[in-house]
């Protein structure tokens, strides 16, 4: 028992050690945060670019390039996309890491979230559409009153599991020099030669961050499923 | 201001005619649905159209407000062509009320916002008196009850009455009805027909698609028999049922007049 407190302090405490775990957490929430935001941004554009072209044939050549988007960020792995922002796209300029993971994770993500959401679009029943443009909305406002509404209360499971992933994902970071949490918990274990704790200790913060997530949506779930009693 | 400009002169050529329709087609891809169909649709009239499945009856409803736009010919809404290419469809159909064969209530909805949606947003009412405006239709058809209840909540020929009323919260000057009682249990088409009767006798014009041939023959100012994309025979309700010209009509209600 004493054991273990004297690796504890010695881990966590000595040094203010723990700072690296902060820091770290801090960073890991910021990206996961904003490249969520991007995502979702991206994803739902494309998501109804591609949709309108499914359903009425517009759009084109939009829907050519955000063919595109999916076909290369799908089929690439998210750690050479991040590489290459950042030792290729980023090279001769210096940028903020952090920005350069935002921007990484957040559009590796839209182009997943791309998808859920058009699968939502796509399960709406038709006579949705008809009913609202009968009454005499425009098809972007059909859209934003009636469909999405309802796609997004369908895909709202399939989201949260994206943007969970994405949490866990970022723990790629230290990879270009980021100090995320996993970075910090990796760098506790490099100067106390002790891996059981600090990497223990970096799982278990991952573990209780993904179990608020899934509190969150199971509350807003319950929300968006009242009308459905 | 561009807005405007389809009301105004849909209202400066007001001559009692609703629709004229001259030889309209319709085809998906090679398979040809309508097959240059023309009539016309006065105010007031309650024009009924009937025929077997595949006569291209529904296809007919739906190009009136352009859910199907036409491959060919013209449809005059008041005066005005709304075929062809043109800017105004959302206006020109708040003036044209549609009621689905499966209902098409907003589910994620309450009854009341299902219907005060359209003419708050797109009619600028105040919520207050869209809210007063839709207790009233909803008092009308005997479901003030369940204005704050969910679609789900409601059993088939309730939704179908909400549809009805939620279509005429937009005030339009003529309602669809694409075989509104087809998806109903049968002791629920009861209902559903007796707001449409009450409709009719308000003078709404209503075009009705459907196969409720005693609805046709009590209610129907005219009659359309339709088979394979054309208009066979058109005529008074008495005339089409006691008094049919063509093979055609004579064999199709000897099937449904059982």
């Amino acid at each position: 028992m004493d054991a273990l407190k004297e690796k504890f302090i010695q881990n966590f405490i000595q040094d203010d050690r723990y700072q690296y775990l902060l820091n770290g957490l801090k960073n890991t929430l910021t990206i996961t945060l904003f490249a969520v935001l991007l995502g979702i941004a991206l994803g739902f554009l494309v998501a109804i670019i591609r949709s309108t072209y499914d359903k009425t044939h517009k759009l084109k050549f939009l829907n050519l390039i955000c063919n595109l988007y999916l076909t290369i960020i799908r089929g690439t792995p998210v750690m050479v996309q991040l590489l290459i922002i950042y030792y290729v796209i980023f090279s001769s300029v210096s940028v903020n890491k952090i920005f350069v993971a935002i921007l990484a994770f957040g559009i590796n993500s839209g182009a997943y979230v791309a998808e859920i959401v058009r699968s939502g679009i796509m399960s709406i029943d038709q006579g949705q559409f008809e009913a609202g443009r009968s009454l005499g909305f425009s098809y972007p406002r059909t859209m934003y009153h009636i469909i999405m509404p309802q796609a997004f209360k369908n895909v709202l499971p399939a989201l949260a599991n994206e943007f969970i992933v994405l949490l866990k994902e970022t723990s790629i970071c230290g990879y270009i020099g980021l100090q995320d949490l996993t970075r910090g918990g990796d760098i506790i274990r490099s100067i106390t030669y002790e891996a059981f704790m600090p990497l223990i200790a970096v799982a278990f913060i991952y573990l209780i961050m993904v179990m608020i997530l899934t509190s969150l949506v199971k509350m807003l779930e319950r929300r968006l499923r009242s009308s459905e009693r | 201001m561009r807005d405007n400009t389809l009301k105004e002169e849909i209202e400066s050529t007001d001559d009692g005619m609703l629709f004229r329709i001259d030889d309209l087609c319709k085809s998906f891809g090679s398979l040809s649905v309508l097959k240059n169909v023309s009539t016309e649709i006065k105010k007031g009239e309650v024009v009924v159209i009937i025929g077997p499945s595949g006569s291209g009856k529904s296809t007919f409803l739906r190009t009136l407000n352009l859910l199907e736009e036409p491959t060919k010919g013209t449809i005059l809404f008041k005066g005005t062509e709304i075929t062809g290419k043109h800017k105004h469809i959302d206006q020109y159909r708040q003036n044209i009320g549609m009621v689905f064969q499966h209902f098409n209530l907003f589910p994620h909805m309450t009854i009341l916002k299902n219907m005060t949606l359209a003419p708050i947003k797109l009619l600028k009412m105040p919520k207050e008196e869209a809210e007063r405006m839709a207790m009233e239709y909803l008092k009308r058809v005997g479901l003030a009850e369940k204005a704050d209840a969910y679609p789900s909540q409601l059993s088939g020929g309730q939704k179908q009455r909400i549809a009805i009323v939620r279509a005429l919260c937009m005030n339009p000057e003529v309602l669809l009805f694409d075989e509104p009682t087809s998806a109903l249990d049968p002791e629920m088409v009861g209902e559903v027909l007796e707001v449409m009767k009450d409709l009719a006798k308000s003078g709404m014009t209503m075009l009705v698609v459907t196969h409720e041939m005693g609805f046709a023959r009590e209610v129907g100012s005219r009659v359309l028999f339709m088979d394979d994309g054309r208009i066979v025979e058109e005529n008074t309700p008495g005339e089409i049922f006691t008094n049919p010209q063509s093979d055609r009509l004579k064999d199709f209600l000897s099937k449904v007049l059982v």
